[in-house]
């Protein structure tokens, strides 16, 4: 399939998983058994990693507690900052990780239920790493886009019904 | 003070031109469908997108500082150069940005202001059809004739140039196309747009050249009638920032052309008109420099709803040409049986899809309807599925016609 074909297929997955095999090849004027192969190679080789919803948790009344962890780390003789990255992110508490330039090292997103559990991890489980020198934790207040979607109500069609 | 009275006896005529100006053909369907709930509404000629945010946050700002008062008659001189420089970027054709273009309310504007920048009572214009709505009154308006030329899907709505031939007088004057067209979404090949412009020579004609849609071909670039050899001189281009940044409601177009036609618009848009509206123009500024991310974003969207709903009508029989711009698809409803206002209406009454019925359009509209795809690609499959078992109803009932006018009276 042609490369730009294959990437439109991503792109139309990112911003809605749910679009079907049938729906995508008529988007794009393939055949869906065509489109479905793609996907199939897309899951088996890792470039599609996961299907994901976006949930405005808040709205469903749900309280999750979330933070950014800004990371300082020494690297290690010849793994650099793979490891300890990797060492902290398999936690299930880190639902991503990022390596970053500037002030900080690592940069991590972290979940938990209650305050007092995120600070617990925080201390017991990241700061105490072996090579980690310093974090510095933000606790997220209100979220306004996620995913590229804006956390807010979506404007009706305010469109005329039929126009020249 | 004279006396009213309902019959108007003491109170003078409206104008005859204006009185006998038809109502457009989409209003009746309009009225229905407003009145209707679980409507999907194919008929919209605008995109479904909110106008990009770095444009409404430059406006919101424009007017915040109260950038609130007039521009020159031309428009302002930035947005101006930036077209200028988009149309030489894109074209390789040069306006001058201080006497070639002209910054209107909307090609609709641009459209009145070239009829009667060059129109004489009795003048004609030539106008292929089917086209858009406004082009014949615009045309009547300033005192022309409009002089259709029917194309149809035969020939992909090309206009042929032997029937150019038959249409012209002493009295034509120019001829006016639309590309990529609205309702069919047809683009003008090169070859088509070239015997139009050496009609145009040989007999003297303008041309006025709608091109709105410009930024909206989905299989090879747009040729602009200006950039033609021999066009420049002649031609009035129209364009403007609604459909390519989904700034309808702005209204904010403009006109190239060479400066004494040019001059003569600006001369009546200044007394109708005065500028275009100030926060629209500096909207339309930022879309200039700015847009092009979002305008590419949306152009890709649009084409992949172009190839669902061409394949979804093909499918279900009602026969569609790939439409190479804008963002309608056209398909023939001839083999249903039906004209193209009874399939719309029942269409409408039966799954609450709304179409427009192409013989609003003119010449070469009836039998079609316009299926318009700015609309959500979910909202398009599920048309699409309505739309596919009102086909197979009808295949049903065919076999014992209802009486068509029977249904027709309940509506009016």
């Amino acid at each position: 399939m042609d490369s730009l074909k294959s990437r439109e297929i991503l792109e139309i997955l990112e911003k809605d998983s749910r679009t079907t095999a049938e729906t995508i090849a008529g988007m794009l004027g393939l055949a869906p058994t065509q489109v479905k192969a793609e996907i199939d190679r897309f899951e088996q080789e890792g470039i599609i990693k996961h299907y994901a919803t976006t949930i405005d948790w808040e709205k469903a009344g749900v309280e999750k507690i979330i933070a950014f962890v800004d990371i300082t780390v020494v690297p290690a003789r010849d793994v650099g900052f793979d490891s300890i990255a990797l060492r902290i992110a398999r936690h299930p508490e880190v639902t991503s990780a990022w390596l970053v330039s500037g002030g900080s090292d690592l940069s991590i997103m972290v979940e938990g239920t209650s305050l007092k559990d995120l600070a617990n991890f925080v201390a017991e489980k990241i700061a105490a790493v072996d090579g980690v020198t310093g974090t510095n934790t933000h606790f997220l207040l209100r979220k306004y886009k996620e995913d590229n979607v804006l956390f807010h109500d979506i404007e009706p069609d305010n469109r005329l019904v039929m126009s020249p | 003070m004279p006396e009213k009275n309902i019959s108007g006896q003491n109170l003078k005529s409206l104008s005859k031109t204006a009185s006998e100006l038809p109502q457009s053909g989409i209003r009746r369907f309009f009225d229905i469908a407003s009145q209707m709930a679980n409507v999907i509404s194919l008929g919209v000629g605008e995109p479904d997108f909110a106008t990009p945010w770095t444009v409404r946050e430059a406006a919101i700002y424009s007017i915040e500082k109260g950038q609130t008062t007039y521009t020159s008659n031309l428009g302002l001189i930035e947005l101006r150069r930036e077209i200028s420089k988009l149309n030489f970027k894109r074209y390789g054709v040069e306006y001058n940005p201080d006497t070639e273009i002209l910054i209107t309310t909307g090609v609709a504007q641009g459209l009145d202001l070239v009829a009667r920048a060059l129109l004489d009572p009795g003048d004609e214009v030539i106008i292929p059809e089917p086209c858009f709505v406004s082009y014949k009154p615009c045309v009547s308006l300033a005192g022309g004739i409009p002089v259709p030329v029917e194309t149809n899907d035969t020939n992909n709505f090309q206009v042929s140039l032997a029937e150019l031939e038959k249409k012209v007088t002493p009295r034509t004057k120019a001829i006016l196309i639309g590309h990529p067209s609205n309702p069919t979404g047809a683009i003008l090949e090169r070859e088509t747009l070239i015997e139009i412009v050496n009609f145009a020579c040989k007999h003297g004609l303008y041309i006025i050249s709608d091109e709105i849609y410009d930024r909206l071909t989905f299989d090879g670039d747009h040729v602009m009638v200006a950039s033609l050899p021999g066009a420049f001189e002649r031609t009035i281009t129209l364009n403007g920032f609604s459909k390519t940044y989904a700034m309808t409601g702005w209204r904010i177009g403009y006109a190239c052309a060479p400066p004494e036609i040019l001059h003569t618009m600006m001369k009546i848009h200044s007394y109708t008109m005065l500028s275009a509206p100030t926060p629209g123009q500096k909207a339309a500024l930022e879309a200039a420099r700015r847009g092009e991310r979002d305008a590419v974003l949306m152009a890709a969207e649009y084409k992949r709803r172009r190839s669902l709903i061409v394949g979804g009508l093909n499918e279900i029989g009602l026969t569609c040409l790939n439409p190479g711009g804008a963002f309608y698809a056209f398909p023939s409803v001839r083999s249903t049986g039906l004209t193209s206002e009874q399939f719309a209406e029942q269409l409408l009454y039966s799954k609450q899809v709304a179409v427009v019925p192409g013989s609003v359009f003119g010449l070469g509209g009836e039998g079609h309807v316009r299926c318009s795809y700015a609309t959500d690609s979910k909202l398009l499959k599920e048309a699409l599925v309505r739309i596919g078992s009102f086909v197979d109803e009808l295949s049903k009932v065919s076999v014992q016609p209802q009486s068509p006018k029977q249904k027709t009276d309940q509506l009016v």
